[in-house]
């Protein structure tokens, strides 16, 4: 009886492993046919069969940030060619470093024709795979990788960051800032350096009180060093932080419903965040420093499309080009005096009146000139 | 006895299938097509030698971890601390890998041992801790991996380099990155670590199976009393048990370090190869074994869960939902075995 019952159990596991293996074997056959496809809109050389995909950070294409606006700048570029999700282009989610290598080699396999890497995080892996897979182009935003298939985008985030940093001395009542970046690195050393530049240019008694959450991901120990920083007087905190950024935001928005005369700011960064700070009738999102990655996306991938691929260039969005620029959503917040007063701010920039710092040494220097 | 065999291979067979099978549903009830799902999964961790190599790169760390909870869980003892020992590893491997300058044959050695040291020194802390205090290994291994993660951030940003969030690469005399594997899996991160890896589940096997350091330590694991009243130092045991279970966790660290990055990263939270590590040991039935078998399918199942979303369109969250859920059903197997028991016992 005993032996009948485990026979009965064997049957069932060992029958339900045809079913298993029948079905891999009729899925089979439909991939490989996909693959044959492929191989076809490879060979025919019209640019109809361009595609392109992109690789997040761990930070996750809904970010509300870089990863976000990335995909958003390849899904208007899909609209405009006819392409739809997973026929022409795609995206692959990076949950922690090991992902990078993984997903970019795995695009380059699907014969993506343009690759984009969406962070600095990714160069070590854009570099190899890039060595590895010569005929596949590859772009890497917020960063420099030195290869002829790789195109380098890279924004004037401290002339941006500068123009928050005027706008929130203009704005302060308590002439205190806070500034919450996401990893003590290079890249968000620009934006804190143009942001301090900005201010203290407005005026030079302004403090800015700096802290690294250490990560893009972590809102919670963001909302906690917000916390922190609106406690200590800061009225205006400017976020560098990617998707950690949104625990400012959520604090800011805490502490408005809980007192709606509480004059507290938060400036976005990347993309327009005037949404994220939305409270009942307030808003706290005074302006955002945006980042257009979603219109350098589109003009690479057009570029690539139309065979006049950037290869080995660095391609550089400034204000000159409104490849950053500052929001005036919050029209309430953003005055038309801080306008003009930004504006005038700009116009020192793009004429080459003005050089913004871009790291703490010059910006040491440039203090000192103040 | 016989019977016992073939019950741990059977148990761990029907919760991989469960899971796989609780898997679908959800993709079911999502409107997604599960076949096509696992088809991609599938081809994501052995459709081709890149991936089989990707796998195989993924699978070389579980084997270690798991191999050190597995060798921790023997003697009674829980090792959550698994992945602070990882880390320390990966670290002590590139400081010497980026830092020493020799010929191959002593540098990569020297970094692996360092790697090894580091690891068998943080398990030592918690085991002499056990044995001398009777604090309980699970809160200090648990304490210890984030002392682990931050200060190794704090080394990298302040002793290796300055200020930058990652560390040189190693020098290639240190490196276990080899071109022949590369060029034979088209470029896959697949490195000479896996040797190094079975090596050390042989050796394990042959440790508590064959020695008489092995029978001790089974033999506290069973029953301290009785082995105290036998004669044996369930101190001195206990101590040995962490030691080389960190040992053993400091390897997989080098594995990373070593093998698939050549560097060191300044990181925001644990890397889970030292977590995921349990859910290796318990799927492998604490067996050296079972270990490679059970680590070669969580390195499949994570390297191929990648290809979901691009192939099948299955969205990334639900492919994590499906994973812990296979693993869930992995790490249930007693209740599996609960259910089995019953089942059989109506049956008489």
């Amino acid at each position: 009886m005993k032996n009948k019952k485990l026979i009965l159990l064997l049957t069932i596991f060992i029958s339900f492993g045809l079913v298993l293996a029948a079905c891999g074997g009729s899925g089979d056959k439909k991939e490989s046919n996909n693959g044959d496809n492929d191989g076809k809109s490879a060979e025919s050389d019209t640019s109809a069969d361009y595609s392109a995909a992109m690789v997040t950070d761990e930070g996750g294409v809904d970010d509300k940030s870089f990863n976000q606006s990335s995909w958003e700048g390849l899904q208007a570029w899909g609209k405009e060619h006819g392409l739809s999700k997973g026929k022409g282009f795609d995206y692959a989610q990076s949950n922690d470093e090991s992902d990078y290598l993984s997903n970019l080699t795995r695009l380059a396999r699907d014969d993506y024709d343009l690759i984009f890497a969406v962070g600095y995080l990714l160069q070590d892996a854009v570099m190899k795979v890039a060595e590895q897979n010569p005929d596949t182009n590859f772009a890497i935003v917020d960063t420099v990788v030195e290869a002829p298939n790789v195109a380098s985008i890279t924004f004037a985030e401290h002339e941006g960051s500068f123009l928050a940093g005027v706008a929130a001395a203009e704005q302060t009542k308590t002439d205190k800032l806070g500034f919450v970046g996401g990893m003590d690195s290079d890249l968000i050393n620009k934006f804190e350096v143009g942001f301090v530049a900005g201010a203290k240019s407005v005026n030079p008694d302004i403090k800015v009180d700096i802290q690294y959450v250490g990560d893009f991901s972590s809102a919670d120990d963001a909302k906690l060093i917000a916390t922190r920083m609106y406690n200590d007087g800061a009225d205006i905190i400017y976020h560098a932080a990617g998707a950690a950024g949104n625990g400012v935001f959520n604090q800011a928005k805490d502490m408005k419903k809980k007192n709606p005369e509480n004059e507290i700011w938060v400036i976005g960064v990347d993309r327009d965040q005037h949404e994220e700070g939305k409270i009942g009738d307030h808003n706290v999102t005074f302006t955002s420093m945006v980042k257009r990655v979603d219109l350098s996306v589109h003009e690479v991938s057009n570029l690539g499309m139309s065979g006049e691929f950037p290869g080995g260039e660095i391609l550089e969005f400034s204000l000159k080009d409104d490849g950053v620029y500052l929001a005036d959503t919050n029209e309430e917040a953003f005055t038309e005096e801080i306008k003009s007063a930004v504006d005038e701010w700009k116009e020192k920039i793009t004429n080459n009146e003005l050089d913004v710092p871009q790291t703490r040494k010059e910006l040491k220097k440039f203090e000192e000139s103040l | 006895m016989m019977q016992n065999k073939w019950f741990n291979i059977l148990v761990p067979v029907i919760s991989v299938f469960i899971g796989l099978l609780a898997g679908a549903l959800i993709m079911l009830s999502f409107g997604y097509n599960p076949i096509q799902g696992y088809i991609a999964l599938f081809k994501g961790a052995f459709g081709d030698l890149y991936f089989f190599g990707e796998t195989i790169r993924q699978t070389t760390p579980y084997i270690l971890t798991g191999l050190a909870i597995a060798f921790a869980f023997r003697v009674g003892l829980f090792n959550i601390g698994a992945e602070g020992q990882v880390i320390v590893g990966w670290l002590a491997a590139v400081w010497i890998g980026s830092t020493v300058d020799a010929p191959i044959y002593i540098h990569l050695p020297l970094a692996l041992l360092a790697a090894a040291i580091a690891g068998a020194l943080w398990g030592f802390i918690p085991g002499l801790l056990k044995a001398g205090l009777g604090v309980h290994e699970v809160i200090v291994t648990i304490m210890l991996n984030y002392v682990a993660l931050y200060s190794s951030n704090a080394i990298i940003r302040n002793v290796l380099t300055e200020n930058a969030d990652k560390t040189d690469m190693i020098a290639p005399t240190a490196s276990l990155a080899s071109e022949w594997l590369e060029n034979l899996t088209y470029f896959s991160r697949m490195h000479y670590g896996i040797f190094i890896a079975l090596v050390a589940a042989l050796v394990m096997w042959f440790m508590i199976e064959r020695t008489k350091l092995g029978f001790e330590l089974k033999s506290v694991g069973y029953n301290k009393h009785a082995s105290k009243y036998a004669g044996m130092s369930v101190k001195r045991n206990i101590i040995l048990a962490m030691l080389i279970s960190g040992l053993f966790a400091g390897l997989a660290g080098s594995m990373e370090g070593l093998g698939t990055y050549g560097n060191m990263t300044v990181s925001s939270g644990f890397s889970n190869i030292g977590f995921d590590g349990i859910a290796v040991a318990l799927l492998g039935a604490n067996n050296a074994f079972g270990v490679v078998l059970a680590a070669f399918l969580f390195g499949a199942l994570k390297v191929g869960a990648l290809n979901m979303p691009t192939q099948a369109g299955v969205p990334n969250e639900l492919v994590d939902i499906i994973i812990a859920l296979i693993i869930f059903f992995v790490a249930s197997s007693y209740l599996i075995r609960w259910i089995i028991l019953r089942f059989k016992r109506e049956g008489k």
